[in-house]
């Protein structure tokens, strides 16, 4: 790689080098003869879209999957990694986006699990001492004794990467790391990767986020089908020379659209309260209004109301206090059924499962919502299911497929022609959670496209998502939801990721979450709500 | 009441309580693992009938509870495979195993039904701390068995907190895809824990009919307590100690009837104090198919659970 000879090391053999890597699953080539070569020092972005082949490749990385053709070198001597565990004892470890993490445990305990080294009477307080140390040495602030189950998921983060600095990892995969953080916590993480780098480790940091391979990076990789695109040193490129590698063509970046007027207040909450079970899934003292032709984004860290929020709206659960009304009318409590029946659709984050039955078809899946006669019509569903394949070009064997065979954003693509696609103009509310999450570019668009329609159509939006980015890119306001309250309500015009971060790790003055204005978008009478907890 | 029944009483709580906590830690080692066994019944009845055969054919007790063990084990690597290697519902696999073994049981029995074991355990009082007035007579003047318990439940609990392989035990219970990502052989520790864990339930069967019933009564020689051992479990919230204290209390209550009976006292009918056990055992069973008492509880995560490696 002579583009590479800047670089102080380039003699020195990289720690892990992937050579001509190939990989076939039944029907897809997930790895086509793929060149990797990871140096100690650099932070290294693997950059692509979902199913591009990023995650397989680093499963070979790590000892999961073995190459078809092709092998790893370790400096430069070929080794074969048979499980993950041969992968870690060789000193490459990873941070999986889903933490392996027991939440009974404490963080020390955590840790020493599966460490061969201890003794077998071992003792908690020196695992202890040597966490201590990790975590002070790479700013990692974690608290030893604290049970994993009761911390927040950026300090699980820290400990799945003490965890793997403790085996002794020299080369560490962390797999869409930023996905589940504040902005805050982002940029700290960051300092953390450049530390493990200067330390001389090599760092993988694998995501699809521009942004952020741009800030923290030293060296790009991009990857699309399988194959690597780009290779190329992060200072000598721009983001939309990746975006363009990425998705192979040319990508509008700039994705807010111009703001319409909005209308007459739809979707309104009022006061709405859920008390918690176990601690957890509390709401307090929720209002907020959605006007006709707006979408309102709803930010927050995972686990803050988001969930409990949907679901008490669409008549999932039946909140302790305060009503929900669709244009004027009381759906609070209602069933599901006549939430719909109220104009109230509703695209939950939990596709198959919630929002979809995996076992069953296009056809009655679609047909699920429908007020139907006693028998069927198969012949009108079948024709209903077809076309909505073709017109949302959902890539499937046929209207007879179970949707559970299917991928997320063909799933995704039925659930939003069922809850969205209403030509009858019944539906006047949406609420709509995590709609594009591990979706690809072009399914993404699509979502978007038609959250745009249906906005211009008059609907009442209420998006709900944990990626910041996804709120920024489509909402007119946003609002940030911590710990089941709202702490801050913005423009999207005027909202900062700075203050939407601090807002989304609970750190925003009572003064910034004032109660919804009630005349027009801006002004209104401050009103502490309740004051401090 | 005088002083003599209530201690003869509380002896007897001791006694009767022993097979209770051998089972229990049968149960709650399984558990931990993240296998429910419901099959403690079957597997105790097969313990016994194996150990009575094996006591009358070699005249020594020892050598009876010897093969309750290795029988009471043998029996369960049924109920591991099934559950483990096979993926069964554990659940179904458990009633199966209660009874599979009870008939085996009393197949294995037809020719000694009503016969009573003349090779019995005999009872070792530890010198010295016999002596000690009420306690001793109380606790320190039963069999080896007793004492033998004891000391596994001791070694059960330092096990479970304070070695390695305790902590990859319990990490197998509680999130199995954890300890399997840091190399922790899950299914063998489940195997392991399991048939150990049917060991320990076979001992107790075993010391069933060496010491406490007088004579091998077919399935109404270990008369349920099999049950009462797995809600012994979650009464103790999966604690080897809090499951001793716990037998000993279930012990007491199983003789209370006839202590109270000894005392003269009938307000209460006799059959409801029997009962007693039984309809905690019940309630138990009931509050533990609820998955979010479960968890208050402190139930082990993945328990009931099988393990597949989520591999694409």
């Amino acid at each position: 790689m002579s583009d590479m000879s800047d670089i102080p090391d380039a003699t020195a053999p990289p720690a892990l080098e992937a050579v001509g890597v190939t990989k076939v699953f039944p029907g897809v080539i997930a790895n086509a003869g793929v060149d990797l070569a990871l140096r100690r020092g650099e932070v290294h972005a693997l950059l692509g879209e979902n199913g591009a082949g990023k995650s397989t490749l680093a499963s070979i990385l790590t000892g999961l999957y073995r190459p078809d053709a092709g092998e790893l070198r370790m400096d430069g001597a070929p080794v074969t990694l048979k499980t993950p565990r041969d992968g870690l004892e060789r000193g490459i470890g990873m941070v999986h986006q889903h933490f392996r993490l027991v939440e009974r445990f404490t963080v020390t305990e955590n840790i020493a699990l599966g460490d061969k080294r201890l003794p077998w009477r071992w003792s908690a307080a020196k695992v202890r001492t040597e966490v201590e140390q990790l975590a002070g040495r790479y700013r990692l602030p974690i608290d030893p004794d604290a049970i994993v189950g009761e911390l927040s998921v950026g300090e699980r983060q820290r400990v799945e990467i003490v965890k793997v600095l403790y085996r002794g990892a020299e080369v560490l995969l962390l797999d869409e790391p930023t996905a589940v953080l504040t902005p805050q916590e982002a940029d700290a993480l960051f300092v953390t990767m450049r530390a493990l780098a200067d330390d001389g480790r090599a760092v993988v940091f694998i995501s699809h986020k521009l942004r952020e391979v741009m800030a923290v990076s030293d060296v790009v990789t991009v990857m699309r089908d399988g194959a690597v695109v780009d290779d190329v040193r992060t200072a000598d490129t721009d983001p939309e020379a990746l975006a363009r590698a990425m998705v192979g063509r040319s990508v509008d970046l700039s994705t807010r659209w111009a703001r319409s007027a909005p209308g007459e207040p739809v979707l309104k909450l009022a006061g709405l309260r859920l008390d918690a079970v176990d601690g957890r899934g509390r709401l307090e003292d929720i209002d907020l209004e959605v006007r006709a032709g707006e979408i309102v984004g709803v930010a927050g860290v995972a686990g803050n109301g988001q969930r409990e929020l949907a679901e008490t709206i669409a008549g999932l659960r039946r909140p302790d206090g305060g009503t929900v009304q669709v244009l004027h009318r009381d759906i609070t409590g209602v069933r599901p059924s006549q939430a719909r029946m109220a104009g109230l659709a509703y695209v939950p984050e939990d596709r198959l499962g919630t929002g979809l039955a995996p076992s069953l078809s296009v056809t009655e899946n679609l047909q699920l919502t429908r007020s139907l006669p006693f028998l069927i019509d198969r012949r009108g569903g079948l024709a209903h299911a077809t076309e909505v394949i073709e017109r949302f070009d959902v890539r499937t064997t046929g209207p007879g497929a179970a949707v559970g065979t299917m991928s997320g954003g063909n799933a995704q693509k039925v659930l939003l022609a069922r809850e969205l696609d209403v030509r009858d103009g019944l539906t006047r509310a949406i609420v709509v959670a995590a709609p594009t999450r591990g979706l690809d570019v072009g399914a993404t668009e699509f979502v978007r496209d038609l959250l745009d329609a249906r906005r211009a159509d008059g609907c009442a939006i209420l998006l709900i998502s944990e990626d910041l980015d996804e709120v920024r890119a489509l909402s007119d306001r946003i609002v940030v939801l911590s710990e089941g309250r709202i702490v801050l309500r913005r423009e999207a015009a005027d909202a900062e990721v700075t203050e939407l971060g601090l807002a989304m790790a609970g750190q925003a003055t009572p003064n910034d979450a004032p109660d919804e204005p009630s005349q027009g978008p801006s002004g209104g009478p401050y009103h502490e709500p309740g004051g401090p907890r | 009441m005088n002083e003599t029944v209530l201690v003869l009483t509380l002896a007897a709580a001791v006694s009767a309580g022993t097979p209770l906590a051998l089972a229990a830690l049968g149960a709650l080692l399984s558990e931990r693992a993240g296998v429910l066994n419901l099959g403690i019944e079957g597997i105790m009845l097969v313990g016994a009938v194996t150990a009575f055969l094996a006591a009358d054919a070699s005249g020594r007790p020892l050598v009876g509870l010897a093969a309750g063990v290795l029988a009471g084990a043998a029996f369960t690597s049924l109920h591991a495979f099934l559950s483990v290697t096979m993926r069964a519902n554990q659940i179904v696999s458990g009633l199966a195993l209660v009874i599979f073994g009870t008939g085996i049981a009393t197949f294995l029995g037809q020719s000694i039904e009503g016969r009573p074991l003349a090779a019995r355990l005999p009872r070792t009082s530890i010198v010295g701390l016999a002596d000690i007035p009420v306690l001793g007579r109380v606790l320190f003047s039963q069999d080896v068995v007793v004492y033998g318990t004891w000391v596994v439940i001791v070694l059960a609990a330092l096990y479970l907190t304070r070695t390695r392989t305790g902590l990859a035990l319990r990490s197998v219970g509680e999130s199995p895809a954890t300890a399997d990502a840091v190399g922790i052989r899950v299914a063998a520790m489940r195997y392991a824990h399991v048939i150990i864990g049917g060991g320990f339930a076979g001992a107790g069967g075993a010391y069933v009919i060496l010491a406490r019933v007088p004579a091998w009564a077919q399935a109404g020689t270990t008369n349920g307590i099999g049950w009462i051992a797995i809600a012994l479990v979650v009464f103790a919230s999966w604690r080897p100690l809090r499951a001793l204290a716990g037998a000993y209390l279930f012990g007491a209550a199983l003789r209370a009837n006839f202590a109270l009976q000894a005392a003269g006292i009938t307000a209460v009918p006799a059959e409801f104090l029997a009962m007693l056990p039984y309809v905690l055992t019940i309630v138990v069973l009931m509050v533990l198919s609820a998955t979010d008492t479960r968890s208050r509880l402190g139930a082990p995560a993945a328990l009931g659970a099988p393990f597949v490696r989520d591999e694409r």
